[in-house]
This record gives C-alpha cells, sequence and structure tokens, in this order.
C-alpha cells in the first residue's frame, strides 16, 4: 500500500504529467489511499496510472458510485486501483453535479469497466462519456429515476407497525 | 426413548378372503345370479359424480413447473426431491421443465418488478386447470424487501391460491401448502374470482 507520503508522491507525478488542475486533492484514512482528481480528465490520469507511472497499477478492481448528499458536488465516482506485481491498491475518485453528471468512460482502458460503469448509471444516473452500450443493467428499461440516490424514496408499501398506526388508514374499521 | 406405534387395520379373516375369491371367480363364469349378484356389485362399486372424479385426479397429480426465484427455492427442492419429505406421496414431485405440462406454479422467493412480467407470461402460458403457490413472505407481501426492486406481493399481477409464511417457511409448511391446495382443488375449483386478474383463457396458441 503506499502510506500518506507515496501517496502525495503519486499526486505529484500525477501533476507533473498529466497537468497541474487535475489533482484535487488527496486523501489518507485507515490505511487507505485516496486521490481525487478532477472528473473531466478521469480517462487521462487512470491512463497514466495504468501505463506511463512508474509504480504502474494495470488492474481496476471495482468502479462504484457514492451519493454524498448533503454535501456538494453531491455524486462520486470510485475506481480501486490494483497492482497485482506488487499488491497495492490506489483509490481514485471524481465528484460531479446532479445537473451535470458527466464522466468520461475507461472502458477502452478496462473492459470490466463496462458493467459496472452501467450499474452507476443505473443507481446514481451518472452518465459515461463515450460508453458503448450506456443502458440501464439491472432495473427495468422503462424504469424512472435512480434508485440509489438517496433522495429518491425508498419505495414498497407503508407497512403498519404500533408506532404509525394512527397515521396510517385503519383496514379493520 | 419409547417407540409407540398405531396398531394397523384389522386383516380380513383368510376364511373371508377365501369367500370373495370365489364370488369373483362364480362371476367371471357366470354363475351368480339375483341376490348373491346384487351384493357383489354393491360390494365393489363406487357411484360418484364426473367432476369429483375428475378433481380427485387433479388433486393427486398435480405436477409443478420447474421454477425457484431465491432462497425459498433450496427448501422447495427438499420437499421435492429428498426422501425425507418425499411430495411424491402427494403426486407432486413430476416437476416439468415446461409451463405447457405443469399445473402449479411454486413461487420460490423474492419477485421482483424485473422477473414480475416473466412470472406472469409463463403463468399465462401455463394450460388449465393451474394453481399458484406464493412460498415465503417475500412472494406474499414482498417480506423484509419493502424497496424499489420487489413487487410487494405477487398477488399484484396474479391470481394466487394458497400462501405460505415463513422466511423460508419449513419443508413441513410447504407441504401443508400443497395439502391445502389439495383441498381446495377437492372442494372449489371453480376459482371464479380470477376473473379480476383476467387470468382466463390467457394461454398463449401457436396458431
Amino acid at each position: 500500500m503506499p502510506d500518506a507520503a507515496g501517496l502525495e508522491l503519486i499526486a505529484q507525478r500525477v501533476r507533473a504529467t498529466v497537468g497541474d488542475d487535475v489533482v484535487v486533492g488527496t486523501a489518507y484514512a485507515h490505511e487507505q489511499a485516496m486521490l481525487e482528481i478532477a472528473p473531466a480528465r478521469v480517462r487521462e490520469v487512470l491512463a497514466y496510472l495504468r501505463d506511463e507511472d512508474e509504480q504502474p497499477y494495470e488492474f481496476l478492481a471495482s468502479l462504484h458510485g457514492v451519493d454524498y448528499l448533503p454535501e456538494q458536488p453531491r455524486l462520486g465516482v470510485h475506481y480501486q486501483l490494483l497492482s497485482r506485481k506488487r499488491v497495492e491498491r490506489l483509490g481514485v475518485k471524481t465528484r460531479v453535479t446532479v445537473e451535470e453528471p458527466v464522466v468520461p468512460s475507461v472502458v477502452d482502458l478496462f473492459p470490466t469497466a463496462n458493467h459496472q460503469e452501467r450499474e452507476v448509471y443505473d443507481m446514481f444516473g451518472v452518465l459515461f462519456d463515450g460508453h458503448p452500450d450506456p443502458r440501464r443493467i439491472l432495473m427495468p428499461e422503462d424504469y424512472v429515476g435512480h434508485p440509489q440516490r438517496r433522495d429518491f424514496p425508498i419505495g414498497g408499501e407503508p407497512v403498519l407497525f404500533t408506532h404509525n398506526e394512527h397515521k396510517l388508514p385503519r383496514w379493520y374499521d | 426413548m419409547e417407540v409407540t406405534r398405531t396398531p394397523a387395520a384389522p386383516i380380513e379373516s383368510p376364511e373371508a378372503f377365501r369367500a370373495k375369491q370365489l364370488s369373483a371367480q362364480q362371476l367371471l363364469r357366470g354363475d351368480l345370479d339375483g341376490r348373491a349378484l346384487e351384493e357383489y356389485v354393491e360390494e365393489r362399486v363406487m357411484l360418484t359424480t364426473l367432476e369429483k372424479a375428475q378433481n380427485w385426479a387433479r388433486r393427486n397429480a398435480c405436477w409443478p413447473l420447474g421454477f425457484g426465484l431465491a432462497c425459498c427455492a433450496i427448501e422447495m427442492i427438499t420437499v421435492i426431491g429428498s426422501p425425507r419429505n418425499d411430495i411424491s406421496r402427494f403426486g407432486a414431485e413430476v416437476v416439468r421443465a415446461s409451463p405447457r405440462q405443469a399445473d402449479m406454479i411454486i413461487l420460490s422467493g423474492r419477485v421482483s418488478i424485473k422477473m414480475a412480467p416473466i412470472i406472469r407470461r409463463i403463468y399465462d402460458q401455463m394450460l388449465e386447470p393451474k394453481w399458484v403457490i406464493a412460498m415465503g413472505a417475500c412472494s406474499s407481501s414482498a417480506g423484509m424487501f419493502n424497496n424499489y426492486a420487489v413487487v410487494a406481493g405477487a398477488d399484484k399481477f396474479l391470481p394466487v391460491d394458497v400462501y405460505i409464511p415463513g422466511c423460508p417457511p419449513r419443508p413441513e409448511a410447504l407441504m401443508y401448502g400443497i395439502n391445502k391446495l389439495q383441498d381446495k382443488i377437492t372442494q372449489d375449483p371453480s376459482l371464479g374470482w380470477r376473473e379480476r386478474y383476467q387470468a382466463e383463457g390467457t394461454e398463449e396458441s401457436s396458431a
């Protein structure tokens, strides 16, 4: 695992190679390194970390979405990178707003991202620019809304408990 | 532990059995007539209505569709496949792979909103008469999955005949449910309430 100092070195190399404004911040917590980057440059940063960095991370272990409500910008996409040679992990995350939830697709770099980006689109409504097949993957294709967003109603039907008995219609009256 | 066994039904005495054999022989030879012939027929012939005989046949050959949805399916497989809970005792062990040949569908697990139209289509493809068992809390009422992905009760989109509570129900509960379905077939097979679900005459024809 890169430690806090190692993470800063990685951030420095990314700044020097890809661009100065790419890295938004770094966070090191619970022995996990997390590099936050600007959403527009995700593809370039991951391409650099995969191929050109002196300590490359060649494997995308996971790609998932987060909703940070009430923080802004609300939506996040996390990329968990893994170096199978050195057995090291690096988290890369990016934050986008609900109004413009567009992140470049990384399917051409990591084929495994295909289904995972579809899932993030399905559950959080993040649009992946350049995805070869941007459809829903879990919910029905005519479903409206993105159910894992925090402001999405929980759905289902109200259940009669003793604590909400007086609010629900009493079917037995 | 003391094992108690109920005594078996009393066996016919050898003499009475021999007398029956002889009367059958006489009938075949054409020797029986008058009162003896009447007695012979009364002893061996049972009268019933066609509907009752038909329902009796249906209740004892209720073939399920080979269909599982979630974790309840494991319990269902236990009921069908293991000698401990053998539902061939009730004539329901012949699992059919095609809805055309099945009489009963066991909804064993949660029904997601993506799966619901598929289940309804399978149900529509089954030929009359057909029955549905909602097995477990999820297919009866969504159970603990009261959320965006799961239909709150399979009776939202198809007529359910028997509900079995449990999460998952024990195999004994499923067998009890099958027995209840058998009682239903015997007593009230009309199922007029299917009209509400527009579930009559929905079989797709090949033409």
